[in-house]
């Protein structure tokens, strides 16, 4: 069995780089590839093509200062960056960190670390949308807190958080507000002056740019210690020659989901939309994860019970289509997604989840498609689990 | 990451069902874990006449289960006792190794079906 369809929803594992992006970033990889700190010729090219990125970049997110933009090699660094270079740079303040319990592991993880040199790490809960408790913030919040992360949406579930929020509970208590905007930018507006966001991690291939390109937003007056140190690029907070091309292509996709990110995210909320519609109508025991209409456009996660996430990615790749689950058995560890347990799902609830990421290549035929498809694909494996209820294989 | 053979086994699964009338019936795992098979057993002169599993799980867990129905099918029981999970993925042509401890129960769930099988008989001895 081949399928002859071939049809991506999993644009939070990866997503295809724009062909306008492409292009931008081709000259920067066969003729301008001088240095952009040299001050010959062959570094002017370079430099300008560098600082139109940060300027299209600090647009995306109307950031008051180009400056204010430092490029790193992605989402991971960037958010390493906020968490370690704040804490570093901070600790005569305190060394009292908090951070929702459904973060990126680029954000857990290095909290984690920062609890092994010593800092006090809170994790906050979220409900069962996996919107952060704001009460639980306000009480967790105290004089030696430097820093609060949270993110923008979530990758997993769709969850996008009020920061506005947020950040006037973190700034009544003198803390800095990281947000990681990787699910979020280029889906949804982020004004990082209006949300009030003290540092933003950004990603270029979650926008359709290259991978191995991120920045963060640092907010004019905000204090930071770089974790790189070299030759002082970047306003010597992160070190190392900078990825021209990448750069470029960054800003190319940043500056396309400007003037196209609101037609394109109500397009996909439809489709999103119809997506989830669709399968919760045709399958019995059929649910959604994460908040019915505070979610990202392109997130549809859906659990089926009785079954398992892997059998049915497996199953919707022998009909040519590719999505995540949010099973252990896909990923390292043998543990379900931290983010689908800390909601509030039983093990084997969180077991039975999928996630449909939609994009710019989608259509309703696709969308229709796989809704055409998924009733078969569950009523085998329930068909096979020793856990479906009798009446439903009637 | 998986074999062939696994996808094989996956998209067409062999005797997958329940035995109704059971001789042995074996269950190991939970669904906590992601992992749950139930594998049932017809018993004849000593042999495995039939035998059909159920099994919740990914996409190794069902493929497993299948492989061990048909290794098991028409071995005495003394032989299918000493099937091994590395029979098992070697006859799958391996497995990823995150899978060869969490997902590779079928020869366990094997064991416990002739396990009960042999504990029925001999609460029918008794009884008799």
């Amino acid at each position: 069995m081949v399928a002859t369809k071939k049809i991506y929803m999993d644009h939070v594992a990866g997503k295809p780089v724009d062909p306008r992006v492409i292009e931008a970033i081709m000259p920067f990889i066969k003729d301008f590839y001088g240095n952009p700190s040299s001050i010959h010729s062959f570094g002017h090219g370079p430099k300008k093509a560098l600082e139109e990125a940060r300027a299209k970049i600090a647009k995306l997110i109307n950031a008051e200062k180009h400056e204010s933009i430092i490029f790193t090699s992605g989402a991971t660094e960037s958010n390493n960056l906020a968490i370690k270079g704040v804490a570093y740079r901070n600790m005569d303040k305190g060394k009292h960190v908090i951070a929702s319990s459904i973060e990126h592991m680029s954000v857990i993880n290095p909290c984690k670390y920062l609890k092994t040199i010593g800092f006090d790490v809170t994790f906050l809960p979220v409900d069962k949308y996996g919107l952060v408790d704001l009460d639980s913030l306000e009480r967790e919040l105290r004089e030696e807190t430097v820093l609060v992360s949270i993110q923008y949406a979530n990758s997993e579930i769709g969850t996008v958080q009020p920061i506005r929020e947020i950040s006037q509970i973190v700034h009544r208590k003198n803390a800095y507000l990281h947000v990681d905007a990787t699910a979020a930018n280029g889906q949804i507006p982020i004004d990082v002056q209006k949300d009030g966001i003290d540092l933003l991690t950004l990603s270029s291939n979650d926008m359709y740019g290259p991978r191995g390109v991120g920045a963060l937003y640092i907010r004019s007056g905000v204090h930071i210690e770089p974790i790189i140190h070299g030759g002082g690029q970047e306003r010597g907070l992160r070190s190392g020659t900078e990825n021209v091309p990448g750069i470029v292509g960054f800003g190319k996709a940043a500056e396309i989901a400007v003037n196209e990110m609101q037609a394109e995210s109500e397009r996909l909320s439809r489709l999103r939309d119809k997506l989830i519609k669709g399968l919760l109508e045709a399958i019995p025991y059929a649910f959604l994860n994460g908040h019915p209409t505070n979610r990202l456009p392109d997130n549809a996660a859906v659990r089926f019970s009785f079954i398992e996430g892997e059998s049915i990615l497996l199953s919707l790749d022998m009909m040519g289509v590719a999505v995540s689950s949010g099973s252990a058995c896909t990923a390292k560890t043998l543990e379900p997604s931290h983010v689908l347990l800390a909601i509030g799902l039983k093990h084997e609830e969180a077991h039975g989840s999928v996630l449909f990421t939609l994009g710019r290549q989608n259509t309703e035929d696709e969308v229709e498609y796989v809704i055409q498809i998924m009733p078969d694909i569950v009523k085998r494996l329930r068909a096979m689990s020793p856990l479906t209820p009798k009446e439903l294989l009637s | 990451m998986y074999t062939e053979k696994v996808m094989e086994h996956f998209r067409n699964p062999r005797n997958m069902g329940e035995i109704q009338d059971a001789d042995g019936v074996g269950t190991v795992g939970n669904p906590v874990c992601g992992d749950m098979m139930t594998i049932y057993i017809k018993v004849k002169d000593n042999r495995i006449e039939d035998i059909k599993f159920k099994t919740f799980g990914c996409g190794a867990a069902i493929a497993t289960s299948s492989m061990i129905t048909e290794l098991a099918k028409g071995k005495t029981l003394e032989e299918a006792l000493k099937i091994t999970r590395k029979d098992v993925a070697d006859a799958l042509e391996g497995l990823p190794p995150v899978k060869m401890h969490c997902s590779n129960l079928a020869a366990d769930a094997l064991k416990a079906a002739i396990e009960d099988y042999y504990k029925k008989q001999k609460g029918k001895v008794e009884k008799q």
